[in-house]
């Protein structure tokens, strides 16, 4: 059976978990750098990303992650996610585990009367429900990353090898499709 | 559209779960909170020991002192309003806050109505001791729940209190056959849906965090153990010896919650706890505020 990890340091890793399960795969809460074996795939949750990305430096899970994905583990990140996923943050000076060449802005629609709700393309999926809390953005993408979604005009889905980040919150709706995706990436490596 | 806004408000309390949500009254103790880990900071111009060593009426924070706040940190920031003084949260909307608690720490406004909490786009936590409580705040609007503990006493007995008489409440509601909910709601005077969904889910609608008494890495974890999605610590920190220490160990007691070693080494040389008040000695009893 397919094995994922779940970063479980802080946020809304649980939800993730749920859909999962549903879909019949196993889920492993990553919580200490113990945690990170056998894995088969790894979900980087939302939640506030200076907390997670400040647990897993003193964890000492950071490494070993980085390491993981870099040797081709397939990751799904969501929101606070992508942002402990890029190489470059415009508007934080922190790097976390940064495998993902884009560059993300932090906090990009303000506070959380910024926050929204709207239907938009993604490809592969069509009209997709994407929820943004308190989102990030991508500002740019480097060569070699498919832009899968954009809302007004800014990317909030993209893909780089075994790499997926959405800057919305998949978890939070009643569509898994996003998470059978990636279980497919971990069952079908391209 | 405003059901929108309320899954949204939901949702970022989902996004707070596993983590710390500190009191802070400076910029600099905001900034300190978010270096040590806080996942969102509650502005206020003092912290609820102070508020019980001060008496008199106590109120909502100076926004020019939450604004300092907002500017200082990228993480959520909160603060809050007296209860049923909706023109307090209208200010803090105006603001643009993150989330208002409707809080029993301040001197309460109105004695019988609490804020209509639907009528905001920004979102509330409210403080529950039950589930009637926890119930009748989210039909008013509530997208968080908190224990209402005591705050600022340093004693953790009525987090552990109120979080145990929910648990075992929502226990007895999902146990009923459905035609003993209406009863149930009757009882505890909230509309017959939400009885319902806690029938059926074994929880409450919304978020629920740990509040009021929160002292210690051992305190947090408790609460955490005992169900509690994350935990609110006002004065347990900055009244503290060495606040930063003790905010960073806090935090990651509640991310690892059930290992034992990993906390008893989080509570080595934390210097002085804050001194605390036992139950019997409070003077002020907060929880009774806003049932």
């Amino acid at each position: 059976m397919i094995r994922i990890g779940v970063l479980a340091v802080q946020g809304a890793f649980i939800e993730h978990e749920n859909i999962i399960k549903e879909l019949g795969a196993d889920c492993a809460e990553l919580r200490q750098k113990e945690d990170i074996e056998d894995i088969d795939g790894l979900i980087l949750p939302g939640g506030e990303s200076t907390v997670q990305g400040k647990l897993l430096n003193e964890l000492g899970m950071m490494q070993p992650l980085r390491e993981k994905i870099e040797s081709g583990l397939p990751v799904l990140a969501t929101c606070a996610g992508v942002i402990l996923l890029s190489r470059n943050i415009v508007n934080d000076n922190n790097r976390y585990l940064a495998t993902l060449p884009v560059t993300v802005r932090r906090n990009a629609y303000g506070r959380q009367l910024g926050s929204f709700r709207t239907r938009a393309p993604l490809e592969g999926f069509g009209d997709f429900e994407m929820t943004f809390i308190r989102a990030p953005y991508i500002e740019r993408a480097e060569e070699g990353v498919a832009v899968l979604g954009r809302v007004d005009g800014k990317i909030t889905a993209a893909r780089y090898k075994n790499q997926l980040g959405l800057t919305f919150h998949p978890e939070l709706g009643n569509d898994n499709r996003v998470h059978k995706y990636f279980l497919d990436m971990i069952a079908n490596p391209a | 559209m405003a059901d929108t806004r309320y899954e949204l408000n939901k949702g970022l309390a989902q996004m707070l779960k596993g983590g710390v949500i500190m009191d802070v009254t400076t910029p600099e103790q905001a900034e300190i909170a978010q270096e040590a880990g806080a996942c969102a900071v509650m502005a206020l111009e003092r912290i609820p020991a102070d508020i019980r060593a001060a008496g008199g009426v106590s109120r909502m924070s100076d926004p020019k002192m939450i604004r300092g706040i907002q500017e200082a940190v990228s993480i959520p920031v909160m603060a809050k309003c007296r209860i049923g003084h909706f023109v307090e949260a209208q200010i803090l909307e105006a603001i643009e806050i993150d989330y208002i608690d409707e809080s029993e720490v301040l001197s309460p406004a109105d004695d019988i109505y609490h804020i209509d909490k639907r009528k905001f786009k920004v979102p509330f936590v409210c403080g529950a001791r039950d589930l009637g409580e926890a119930l009748r705040r989210i039909n008013e609007g509530a997208s968080m729940i908190r224990t209402k503990g005591e705050p600022g006493t340093g004693d953790v007995i009525q987090a552990v209190r109120h979080m145990r008489k929910m648990n075992s409440q929502i226990a007895k509601v999902v146990s009923m056959r459905e035609d003993e909910l209406y009863e149930e709601a009757k009882t505890l005077q909230v509309p017959y849906e939400l009885v319902a969904y806690v029938h059926e889910n074994g929880k409450l609608p919304v978020v629920n965090f740990a509040a009021g008494g929160v002292a210690t890495p051992a305190d947090a974890a408790l609460m955490m153990q005992l169900g509690a999605e994350g935990v609110f610590v006002g004065s347990g920190i900055f009244k503290s010896g060495d606040p930063k220490k003790r905010a960073a160990a806090i935090v990651k007691s509640v991310t690892n919650y059930n290992d034992a070693k990993l906390i008893a080494e989080l509570s080595e040389d934390l210097g002085e706890a804050m001194v605390g008040i036992n139950e019997q000695e409070i003077k002020l009893i907060m929880e009774e505020r806003g049932i």
